[in-house]
């Protein structure tokens, strides 16, 4: 049965996807074009590796609202570090020190939420101010335009590169490769280790995952180590793409990625949520956020659009959730 | 001082008066303590904070300075108090409060040219107010909604409104501020009988939802929401009337924060107080509230939002040769929330009383004891 309904949340996603494909392509025929489409790939890519950090989180019941400090804490940290040794050689490294700093504050993270037991959603509101705060005082608040080079030359690296018919070159980043990537281990942990069985069942019922012996606190390590090192990477993603280190970027799209994780079926409570999903939800927004402006809409009205998709996304199965809660009790008082 | 015993004094024959009268003095005798503390600790900062800067703090220019400073962010706690209190949180006061100031800065341009006379000023002003308190109650009614009728978790349900209201406030200002009239800034400004006007508001809405929240059946319903909704629900009252009040005042209270930001900044933006939320959730746990629900007061709120206005202004005096006393800020209050809740973890440095907070949830989790119905949803809210 839930199995069912998993599968019905994700194929309403994506057809709601195909709708306004058609929709939009009606409206600005551009949006069918092989540039627009990359383009729409190439912005999914961060977004898309938040997503699935905050998947995990929200499987497993809890809500993290302190990622985007966490990514352009890492990005910035690592951008400096670089710079300061003046490192020439690939930015595999640099994706290394961004995912170890992710995992330093993901365990912070982890200490507050398993060690202490403290609600989720503070502890993730502290953190958030506690990462930005440190980074913008201690560390720097300096705009950085001279990325190392690695960086430059890792976003200039593209995929496919195709050339259109007005004769420009469109491309894909092999950014993407990254996304897919971590979709892959996010899929397999979730769906083929115990671990991601014990996510799940964590978020279904904290008390019977405690009875049935899954290691609550080990569990939950990882999952805020995972949505850590996954915000690191991104970060360090999201400097390279854009061309600059800004520490002021980044934090404040915490709920359009929230949005995308909830759109794509995954349940605020817990116990429910999938990769596709997930995937299908961040395509979702992209493609709202990104068409708004195709079809001439201002961008002022984005945030609207984000805030009605939230509570239609989130209203349609609770009041679902609600009528059949009412049926069942009817059904038993009988 | 308070004894336990109320409760099981068999003469007692009506259940509603036994309950009131046990429930009242155990509230009572646990806030004492944590009254007691809060109030040291609000005494132990202002004297810390006098001897860091002798010459500037403990000022009568200063002291006026704070008092005009804490009353937007004392109401924007309050409103947090009222929805974390039925174990829920509304992360949009802000939102509220943005959106409340825009339109009634538009307003007050239309209506009130910046040479009026009084007598047009103030039907001007008046309307503005008007305008304000009615988005601000607009605003609540949906959170109201969504939370108690359509049963979105308050989490989910108020981000998705904060983002929708910081959305108009955006199509509306284009992203920019937009600026009141000279007439209205002395609601920000101004003084009646010596005491500053910002200060008079809170004072006036503290002492009525103490009142509201001890004295009304209101308020004895939203500490029994909190405190077990499955009880409540077949205890015969009506949850979802209770949240959409709560969320209402909720509302509207954010909409009072933003008439006091738009008079004393004399400009309203979108984004202004982004920080906010944070402070007032902090003030709010600081000051007793227990986020699973059921548990706080107005009093503890208050020492609360004393203690943290002596913090900000000491550390703006200490750090004021750093250029980035902001940032640091930012760290100190996500600092200090975590500090906070962790030493609630601990039983005897308890400042909250009522259920710890359960982990892997930013909603609670239900009394299995009272679990009977497997079918029965994990939230009843």
């Amino acid at each position: 049965m839930l199995k069912q309904k998993l599968a019905k949340t994700e194929v309403l996603v994506a057809l709601a996807i195909v709708g306004l494909a058609i929709i939009f392509s009606v409206i600005n025929p551009v949006f069918l074009s092989v540039r627009n489409l990359f383009d729409l790939l190439r912005s999914s890519i961060v977004m898309g590796m938040f997503a699935l950090g905050v998947l995990v989180v929200i499987v497993s019941g809890g809500i993290d609202v302190s990622f985007t400090a966490i990514a352009v804490f890492a990005m910035y940290v690592t951008v400096k570090l670089l710079k300061a040794i003046d490192f020439q050689g690939t930015l595999l490294v640099g994706f290394v020190i961004a995912a170890l700093i992710g995992l330093a504050l993901g365990l912070i993270n982890a200490l507050f939420i398993a060690r202490f037991k403290l609600s989720t959603l503070i502890v993730t509101l502290g953190t958030q101010s506690l990462f930005r705060g440190f980074l913008l005082f201690v560390v720097g608040s300096q705009l950085i335009r001279d990325i190392p080079d690695s960086m430059t030359s890792f976003a200039k690296l593209n995929l496919i590169t195709i050339q259109t018919a007005d004769g420009t070159l469109a491309s894909l980043p092999a950014a993407v490769l990254l996304l897919a990537a971590a979709a892959l281990v996010t899929w397999l942990v979730l769906q083929y280790t115990l671990l991601g069985r014990g996510i799940y069942a964590l978020g279904g019922s904290r008390e019977a995952a405690e009875r049935a012996g899954f290691p609550i606190r080990r569990i939950q390590l990882f999952i805020y180590s995972f949505v850590g090192v996954l915000s690191g990477i991104a970060g360090l993603t999201y400097g390279s793409l854009n061309r600059q280190a800004n520490p002021f970027d980044i934090v404040g799209s915490e709920l359009d990625v929230i949005a995308a994780v909830v759109l794509g079926g995954a349940q605020i409570t817990g116990g429910r949520g999938s990769v596709v999903g997930t995937l299908l939800g961040v395509f979702l927004v992209v493609i709202m956020n990104n068409s708004l402006i195709l079809a001439g809409i201002p961008s002022v009205w984005q945030k609207v659009v984000i805030g009605v998709i939230i509570i239609i996304g989130t209203g349609i199965p609770a009041f679902q959730q609600r009528r059949a809660e009412r049926r069942a009790r009817i059904a038993l008082a009988e | 001082m308070t004894t336990k015993q109320t409760a099981s004094t068999p003469e007692r024959h009506d259940g509603r008066v036994a309950f009131l009268a046990a429930a009242a003095p155990r509230r009572l005798s646990s806030v004492d303590v944590t009254l007691r503390r809060l109030f040291i600790i609000a005494v132990a900062i202002f004297v810390a904070m006098s001897l860091a800067q002798p010459d500037v703090f403990p000022t009568l220019d200063n002291f006026r300075s704070m008092s005009v400073q804490f009353p937007e962010l004392g109401i924007l706690a309050i409103a947090i108090m009222l929805t974390m209190l039925t174990g829920g949180i509304d992360l949009s006061v802000t939102a509220i409060a943005n959106l409340a100031g825009i339109l009634a800065a538009l307003v007050l341009t239309r209506l009130v040219s910046e040479d009026a006379a009084t007598g047009q000023a103030v039907g001007g002003i008046v309307a503005a107010l008007l305008v304000a308190l009615g988005v601000g109650l607009l605003c609540g009614l949906l959170n109201g909604l969504l939370v108690g009728y359509v049963g979105i978790t308050p989490i989910l349900a108020t981000l998705g409104t904060l983002t929708l209201y910081t959305g108009f406030s955006t199509v509306i200002t284009g992203g920019t501020a937009v600026f009141a009239v000279p007439q209205f800034l002395f609601i920000g400004d101004g003084d009646v009988a010596g005491i500053p006007v910002p200060l008079l508001i809170f004072a006036v809405l503290a002492i009525l939802f103490s009142i509201i929240l001890n004295r009304t059946a209101f308020g004895l319903k939203v500490y029994l929401l909190g405190t077990n909704p499955t009880a409540t629900r077949f205890s015969g009252i009506s949850n979802e009337t209770v949240l959409l009040r709560t969320y209402l005042l909720s509302g509207l209270l954010g909409a009072i924060a933003g008439i006091i930001f738009l008079a004393r900044n004399n400009a309203a933006k979108p984004d202004y107080g982004s920080s906010y939320i944070l402070q007032a959730v902090l003030i709010a746990i600081l000051g007793g509230v227990n986020p699973m629900g059921g548990f706080g007061t107005i009093s503890g709120l208050v020492l609360a939002v004393l203690s943290l206005q002596f913090l900000s202004t000491g550390l703006n005096m200490l750090l004021i040769q750093y250029s980035g006393s902001n940032f640091f800020k930012e760290f100190a209050w996500g600092a200090l929330l975590l500090l906070v809740m962790v030493i609630d973890y601990f039983p005897k440095l308890r400042l909250t009383r009522g259920k710890v907070a359960t982990p892997g949830a930013g909603v609670p989790a239900p009394d299995p004891a009272l679990e009977e119905d497997p079918q029965r949803s994990a939230h009843p809210r």
